[in-house]
């Protein structure tokens, strides 16, 4: 039950002529370390050169940033991000690293930074040459983004100081960039927020300090960010003083899949070093598991079990699909704002159901050799839950969709 | 053929449903359906058939009923997904009526050697139920407990949709050459129906008695017929409980945004809003389903068969749930007769079933995912 074939123009026929015969003679090959399931459990500089030398090749051949303007370095084309994605994805290519600044920094910068700016932040961006980071959640505003303390105080000569601290920032240990959320206002909680673009590694030590933090995986990935008296260009800030609130709402809606612009996207590789989370996997390790004498796949209830997650899979899979369809949809944002909750509740609920079918050896971890996928589910199932918690708790979501959508009141 | 990724739901089928949906809504509003089908709470009062037959004579004159005889048999050439907007909206609304079985019988007669007699019967408007399960609701025809002997027909079908309804039957009937299917006018001797006494107020359900009934052979191998056809169904079925569940969560979501508890509206409390989203999510992965696996049966695709049993395994679980949550959020008022939400309970718990269970759906799914379990 695939999407099925697309019509494309003859411009776009041509274009996945050229992403197809491109990936089948550039495509990367077997990475030399352990790729992470996601870029945002990149851990270290091994991992991180081999996918920002992809992404630059990508790049390069036209595969990333293909809807963006020239002037940023894009390819001044309209929808054939979605081509290249769909082609990277069917030649199974490693992921691309740079997926704050793609998904969320980009096109924040497009609707609402200066023109100079577009063109001195975006082509390094979009190439992966600068890693970009999200500077959004505090130790005291998680799910209340708005209650941000980390502040920017004016200087004479028409800069800004910014001291605080954020937490949860992902991909921090190798950015050049973030993007900030900061209030310029305690009177007001919504109207005292506004939103820059600040540097990161070229301030190390000059003000921003980077501590990673261990995840109950043991892996690194986030980070805690310290801002002590960084001093920022005014040009740096994004829309107008005071916006913040507002540019932060289109951060939000791209990062939850909810934008009118393709993200580049890629991935898909198999192989020892690189894992996807999919109920055809589980398919696969319940007829490899035996269980006594039999086959998991032959267990009447382990076959119901896969099955109902089967049914929610292609359920998303379809719905992602109807999602283009105006005709089949009541409320322009009902389904794409969904998107995120499905899906990371849809890995989240397959990586536990692997780990029931591997039954015993669902217990072992990456360090052992008779580990389920070299430990791979295990490590699915706790990093499911930065899914399910970041970029908005499901629970959040579900007020989200439950106000937005339905016009339920708000819970706050 | 691939699929288009519009899921052919084109500018007719948009068209279709929206002239349905306004339709239903003059012809049989929701306080119209309960004075019609609900006029009597007596737990065990005589089964009756509660409909309108002049709004059905209105449904027949539309087209409606032909809309699954092919086009080189007279039918109109909409595609699936097209009726499957149609039934969406008739579920939304609830309207008894030998629709959804007349378009399941043209279904399965599509994929009948010997079929034109009941083409045209069709055509004329003549409304049909298929009449196949046994006497603990088999979901195929394969135990029929009807018998056919040199074209007259024995026995009895149960679990008859619509039989109250409909001008005629299409009978699964054991021979000695296999299982085929017959037609069988509903009027003529020997046929007698008694009625189910049934929870579903907007459906009615029967025992059929065949006694000596002369009857004519349209479909020489019943059991590949009705495999055949039995995706479509599925996607029609689904759309169904994809109308029936979105009037049951917006009447809901209506209620908890004016009922008023602890000075907050009900929607205020996430208590209510998250199983409501909960709800709505269900429908949508539903409704995606349905229009896939009618998409599918459209484009003749090899996944066919694993798409209608996703999508009826789906819409089983989201009749349930859509069902469950409406009655518990409307709290002490979703309890009661008077409330109109009792009616598309009802109606979901029928369809929940229909056509097969989820359990039944998925075991379907794991044969085609799997292979069978070894013996």
């Amino acid at each position: 039950m695939s999407d099925g074939a697309r019509v494309d123009t003859s411009e776009q026929t041509a274009f996945r002529e050229h992403c197809r015969s491109w990936l089948a003679a550039n495509h990367p090959g077997e990475p030399p370390v352990r790729l992470p399931q996601s870029a945002i459990e990149i851990m270290n500089s091994d991992q991180m050169d081999f996918l920002q030398a992809w992404q630059k090749s990508a790049y390069d051949a036209g595969l990333v940033g293909c809807d963006y303007p020239e002037f940023c370095g894009g390819g001044g084309h309209t929808n054939f991000q979605r081509i290249a994605n769909d082609e990277m994805i069917r030649a199974k290519t490693p992921i691309l690293p740079n997926v704050i600044g793609l998904g969320m920094a980009a096109p924040t910068i497009l609707n609402h930074a200066s023109d100079e700016l577009k063109a001195e932040l975006l082509p390094r961006l979009l190439s992966g040459e600068d890693i970009w980071c999200q500077g959004f959640s505090e130790p005291g505003a998680g799910s209340d983004l708005a209650s941000v303390q980390t502040f920017a105080e004016p200087t004479d000569d028409g800069k800004w100081v910014i001291n605080g601290h954020k937490v949860w920032t992902s991909l921090a240990h190798f950015a050049s960039w973030m993007i900030i959320l900061v209030r310029t206002d305690k009177s007001h909680k919504y109207d005292g927020l506004s939103y820059f673009v600040v540097p990161i590694k070229s301030a190390l030590g000059k003000g921003v300090t980077v501590r990673p933090l261990i995840k109950m995986t043991g892996e690194l990935g986030f980070n805690e960010v310290l801002f002590e008296n960084l001093v920022v260009d005014d040009r740096m800030r994004l829309d107008e003083l005071g916006k913040g609130w507002q540019v932060a709402m289109t951060t939000l809606l791209f990062e939850r899949g909810a934008g009118n612009l393709d993200t580049p996207r890629a991935g898909g590789m198999t192989s020892k070093a690189s894992f996807t989370t999919s109920v055809s996997a589980v398919v696969k390790l319940a007829k490899e598991t035996m269980r006594g004498s039999k086959p998991v796949s032959d267990d009447p209830v382990m076959r119901d079990k896969i099955m109902q997650e089967l049914v929610r899979e292609e359920g998303f899979i379809q719905t992602s699909r109807r999602g283009r369809v105006p005709e089949l949809t009541d409320h322009p944002m009902r389904i794409p704002l969904q998107g995120k909750v499905q899906v990371s509740e849809l890995h989240q609920r397959t990586a536990n159901l692997a780990m029931e079918v591997g039954g015993a050896k669902g217990s072992l971890y990456l360090g052992d050799d008779a580990a389920l996928e070299g430990g791979q589910w295990t490590l699915g199932y706790m990093n499911s839950f930065g899914f399910t918690i970041a970029a908005g708790t499901s629970e959040v979501q579900r007020n989200i969709l439950g106000e937005r959508v339905l016009g339920l009141p708000k819970s706050k | 053929m691939a699929q288009p990724k519009n899921f052919g739901y084109d500018a007719d089928a948009a068209a279709l449903k929206a002239q349905a949906e306004k339709f239903f809504n003059d012809r049989l509003p929701v306080d119209q359906l309960h004075a019609l089908v609900a006029h009597d709470s007596t737990p065990e009062r005589d089964p009756v058939v509660d409909w309108k037959p002049e709004i059905w004579a209105e449904m027949v004159e539309l087209g409606w009923s032909i809309l699954t005889v092919p086009e080189e048999k007279g039918g109109l050439g909409l595609p699936l997904v097209a009726v499957a907007g149609l039934i969406e909206a008739q579920g939304k609304a609830a309207c008894p009526s030998p629709l959804l079985e007349t378009l399941n019988s043209g279904l399965v007669l599509s994929h009948c050697d010997q079929a034109d007699a009941g083409f045209e019967a069709i055509l004329e408007g003549k409304s049909v139920a298929l009449a196949f399960a046994d006497q603990h609701g088999s979901y195929e025809p394969s135990t029929t407990q009807v018998q056919a002997s040199g074209g007259v027909l024995s026995g009895a079908a149960y679990f008859v949709q619509e039989a109250g309804k409909v001008d005629a039957l299409l009978v699964a009937a054991q021979s000695d050459s296999g299982i085929a299917w017959y037609w069988v006018d509903k009027s003529a001797p020997g046929v007698s129906v008694k009625q189910d006494a049934i929870i579903d107020l907007t459906r009615d359900q029967a025992t059929v008695t065949f006694d000596g009934v002369s009857a004519v052979q349209l479909g020489s191998d019943a059991c590949a017929a009705f495999t055949a056809a039995h995706p479509a169904i599925s996607a029609l079925l689904a759309a169904d409980v994809v109308g029936a569940g979105e009037w049951l969560l917006q009447t809901t979501v209506e209620y908890v945004s004016v009922r008023k508890q602890f000075d907050r509206p009900l929607g205020f409390f996430q208590g209510v809003k998250h199983p409501l989203v909960n709800v709505m999510m269900a429908i949508d992965e539903t409704k995606s389903l349905a229009y896939s696996a009618a998409c599918a049966y459209d484009c003749v695709e090899p996944n066919t068969q694993k798409a209608g049993h996703v999508a009826k395994a789906s819409a089983a679980d989201t009749a349930d749930f859509s069902a469950s949550r409406a009655v518990q959020m409307h709290g002490g008022i979703g309890f009661t007769w008077e409330c109109y939400v009792h009616l598309y309970f009802k109606r979901q718990m029928h369809s929940k079933a229909l056509y097969g269970d989820a359990v039944w759906h998925r075991a379907k799914l794991a044969d085609i995912v799997f292979g069978p379990i070894a013996a």
